[in-house]
């Protein structure tokens, strides 16, 4: 990643130690994962120790310290979801991905994750890719549904 | 917009946006909250807009994108003002029709509307719908006539009234009185008084403190705050001013989870709106009272809805709860007397206001006053929000708004509370529903969420469910959370893959006890909750799978077999074709039988298998039957040679 891009973005939060997390969500989203040099440019500018840094980098989920797919691949595991049989889509995606989730495959096509809940209950189980959702899962759609993303 | 300086210029203000309104023009109304946008409202806008201009009619009929009215099963949903007619289900297609029909002829499009799948009787206007007709939606009703975006929308509707009343016609400790006269108890799930709270921080000496607003919103199958902030995001900022006002807070916080996006970009556009006509920044309605607040987004950590970790996390840090000797009221964020309230409990704030709590304590019941926003999802005929006056029973928000359950399949519980809640069964259906009555029955309240679980659903894999989610979001600080929860985990885990011997029912009871009493925060203590009622109501189904190895409910992959009966099968081959593992040896005319060491259990046989042959078994706690031979297998159909 452009370091010149880091340090806007610091500089868009006023270079504050407080607003940490929000630094690092800026460079995720447009990043999809925080590269080292990124993580020291900040510890840097904002004075605050990478050990700290780090903590926050794998505290929370919405970061990743590895690149990730072209396709971000989030399955449903709510309540809601998990009733309706989401364990049975999670289970098909992983067979044919050959990944689990927190992982990402040799050719960077897609990375798997799981959330909480998506809030489309009614929609229920539900998969979304790059951020559009597909509703009313079964196995046979989810494996017609991954065949699409190239 | 120049600033409003006062309330007579708010009331002018406020004149001139309705004068410049007929209320007799079309409005078309369409749901762009999260639910309905993914079964495609966004393109059911765009061609709205598309068909109107096509048709010349820009000029004479509204149309807008609004927030959440809570019947997300029939989305998209577009109400038609002034008539209130409401389509459900609508579709890009069905758009010029709309338009032509409805819009121009003033007739009624009768395939879109509501019908009751027991009459067949069509229900024209949203009041009109079951759905809707046995709520009180004080709050969620303003949803679907507000373009969220748009602050003159709200300030028709009378919006931001209740902050200048208290600016100008009440001092600050009138405002607390009448919140705590109102009772309103926290609506985020420990259901504290708002008002004792309040009181608490607006006498702690430090001079400065802070409101905060909950939108951390981490329960799974739980929506309500995010359809308001989405869908209404002045009321809140309304309420969290209000608050400030007469706590003597001049800063706030919202804490957003990022995995609202919409919600996100909602409340931002209305704060900087609400900055420029001067209903937040510095000297309010030229009343001399400063107020700010900023968005912070959470990033991703089911625990920082945890009042103590939240304010860890709003300073930057990894949002790890810290113990309460001191309450956060009195020393919070940054040490410095909080106030935090979840998102609908700051939304009812501007109505107790403007209303009064003597109308507020109308509704409710002797403890819970007004209404509560539950997310009715899972096996339910009308998944979507309902907004019912406390006290309603489980059995009329289930049946009689919810619409029952689909498929025919018998009702086995509800789960309330969210992960740290509990679930109760069909002899409670007749609770009312309050903060002390779930709690009694040994669930919760919570943020809201109410999850129905019918026969199909495993009792012990729902507490597995629970326990796996609040493993992952644990955050390992105290040990009886990370390890007392991890222990419980196991056990249960092994009990669903059929491993589960004598003696772990008591082992999981005496867990949950300690982890209940040590845990440091209210995740650790209300963890045990989802075993202990499970076990309290089910324990039967615990039983069969320890002593028995067999699942009741026919759930547990481990535990369960699919079998094609060869009397019943119909070599129709739909389940060959369709099972994804290619486990299934069939053919032209031959009984299909499932090779148990290819087969993963999807379950897909089973749902494909037409129900004229109905072939397909789910099988547990006994041997599968050994296929029939090979010669056997030939079908000679009769009546044809």
């Amino acid at each position: 990643m452009d370091m010149e891009r880091v340090d806007q973005i610091i500089e868009k939060h006023n270079s504050e130690p407080s607003s940490l997390i929000q630094i690092l969500l800026d460079i995720q989203s447009e990043n999809r994962w925080l590269p080292k040099e990124a993580l020291e440019r900040i510890s840097e500018k904002l004075q605050v120790p990478l050990t700290r840094i780090q903590q926050i980098a794998t505290f929370y989920k919405a970061f990743s310290l590895v690149p990730k797919g072209r396709h971000g691949i989030h399955i449903c595991m709510g309540t809601a979801c998990h009733v309706r049989g989401a364990q049975r889509v999670l289970d098909t995606v992983e067979e044919l991905t050959g990944i689990k989730p927190g992982e990402t495959d040799a050719d960077l096509k897609f990375s798997l994750e799981t959330v909480n809940c998506l809030g489309c209950c009614a929609l229920g189980p539900v998969m979304e890719i790059d951020g559009e959702i597909h509703g009313n899962m079964t196995p046979a759609e989810t494996a017609e549904t991954l065949k699409k993303y190239e | 917009m120049p600033r409003i300086e006062s309330p007579e210029e708010l009331v002018k203000v406020r004149e001139e946006i309705l004068s410049r309104r007929d209320p007799n023009k079309p409005c078309i109304s369409i749901c762009a909250g999260s639910g309905c946008l993914a079964s495609g409202a966004g393109e059911v806008i765009e061609a709205f807009k598309k068909e109107i201009e096509a048709q010349g009619l820009t000029a004479e009929v509204d149309t807008k994108g609004t927030g959440c009215p809570g019947f997300c099963q029939r989305g998209p949903v577009v109400v038609i003002y002034p008539e209130e007619i409401c389509y459900l289900g609508v579709k890009p297609e069905d758009v010029p029709e709309i338009v032509s029909q409805t819009i121009k002829e003033k007739k009624v499009v009768e395939r879109l509307l509501y019908e009751d799948p027991a009459t067949g009787e069509k229900a024209t206007l949203e009041s009109e719908i079951p759905f809707y007709k046995y709520q009180e939606r004080i709050n969620i009703s303003t949803n679907i006539k507000l373009d969220p975006q748009s602050l003159e929308d709200y300030l028709a509707i009378g919006g931001y009234s209740a902050l200048a009343k208290s600016l100008f016609e009440m001092t600050p400790e009138s405002v607390l009185e009448e919140v705590k006269k109102s009772n309103l108890r926290g609506r985020g799930g420990a259901g504290f008084p708002a008002g004792i709270k309040w009181e608490g921080s607006r006498n702690a000496p430090d001079p400065v403190k802070y409101v905060l607003v909950n939108a951390d919103e981490g329960d799974p199958g739980a929506f309500m705050d995010r359809a308001l902030l989405e869908g209404n995001p002045h009321s809140i900022l309304e309420g969290l001013a209000i608050g400030a006002y007469a706590i003597g807070a001049h800063e706030g916080y919202i804490y957003v989870r990022q995995e609202y996006p919409l919600a996100v970009k909602n409340v931002s556009i209305a704060i900087k709106e609400a900055e420029e006509y001067g209903f937040l920044g510095k000297n309010i309605l030229g009343s001399g009272f400063d107020f700010v607040v900023k968005v912070h987004q959470g990033a991703g950590a089911f625990v920082c809805g945890e009042s103590t970790a939240l304010m860890t996390a709003l300073e930057g840090r990894a949002g790890e709860p810290r113990p309460k000797y001191i309450r956060s009221n009195i020393k919070g964020l940054w040490e410095k007397p909080t106030v935090l309230n979840n998102v609908e409990t700051w939304a009812n704030v501007p109505l107790i206001i403007n209303k009064g709590a003597d109308w507020f304590t109308q509704l409710g019941t002797e403890g819970s006053k007004g209404t509560k926003i539950f997310s009715l999802v899972g096996k339910i005929n009308n998944t979507g929000l309902v907004e019912v006056p406390m006290g309603m029973t489980l059995r009329d928000i289930i049946y009689k708004i919810g619409g029952g359950i689909p498929g025919g399949k018998k009702f086995k519980a509800v789960q309330t509370g969210g992960p740290s809640g509990g679930c109760l069964p069909e002899e409670l259906l007749d609770l009312p529903v309050g903060f002390d009555e779930l709690t009694k029955a040994g669930s919760m309240m919570g943020s809201g969420g109410m999850i129905v679980l019918d026969e199909d659903t495993c009792m012990v894999d729902v507490a597995r469910y629970f326990l796996n989610f609040l493993t992952d979001e644990s955050c390992g600080k105290c040990v009886p959370c990370r390890e007392g929860i991890r222990q419980m985990l196991k056990i249960l885990t092994n009990i669903t893959q059929g491993k589960g011997k004598e003696g772990d029912i008591e082992l999981l009871e005496e867990l949950a006890e300690v982890t209940q009493v040590a845990a440091l925060c209210a995740l650790g203590k209300s963890a045990p909750n989802p075993v202990l009622s499970t076990l309290k109501y089910f324990r039967e189904e615990y039983e069969a799978h320890i002593k028995e190895k067999r699942c009741p409910a026919f759930s547990c992959k481990e535990l369960i077999a699919f079998y094609i009966d060869p009397d019943k099968c119909g070599a129709c081959t739909a389940c060959s074709r369709k099972c994804p593992s290619e486990a299934i040896i069939g053919g032209k005319n031959k009984i299909h039988i499932i090779d148990q060491e290819k087969c993963t259990k999807c379950g897909t046989c089973f749902e494909v298998c037409p129900p004229r042959f109905a072939a397909v078994k789910k099988i547990s706690g006994e041997p599968v039957p050994p296929p029939i031979p090979e010669e056997a297998r030939t079908i000679t159909r009769g009546g044809k040679s």
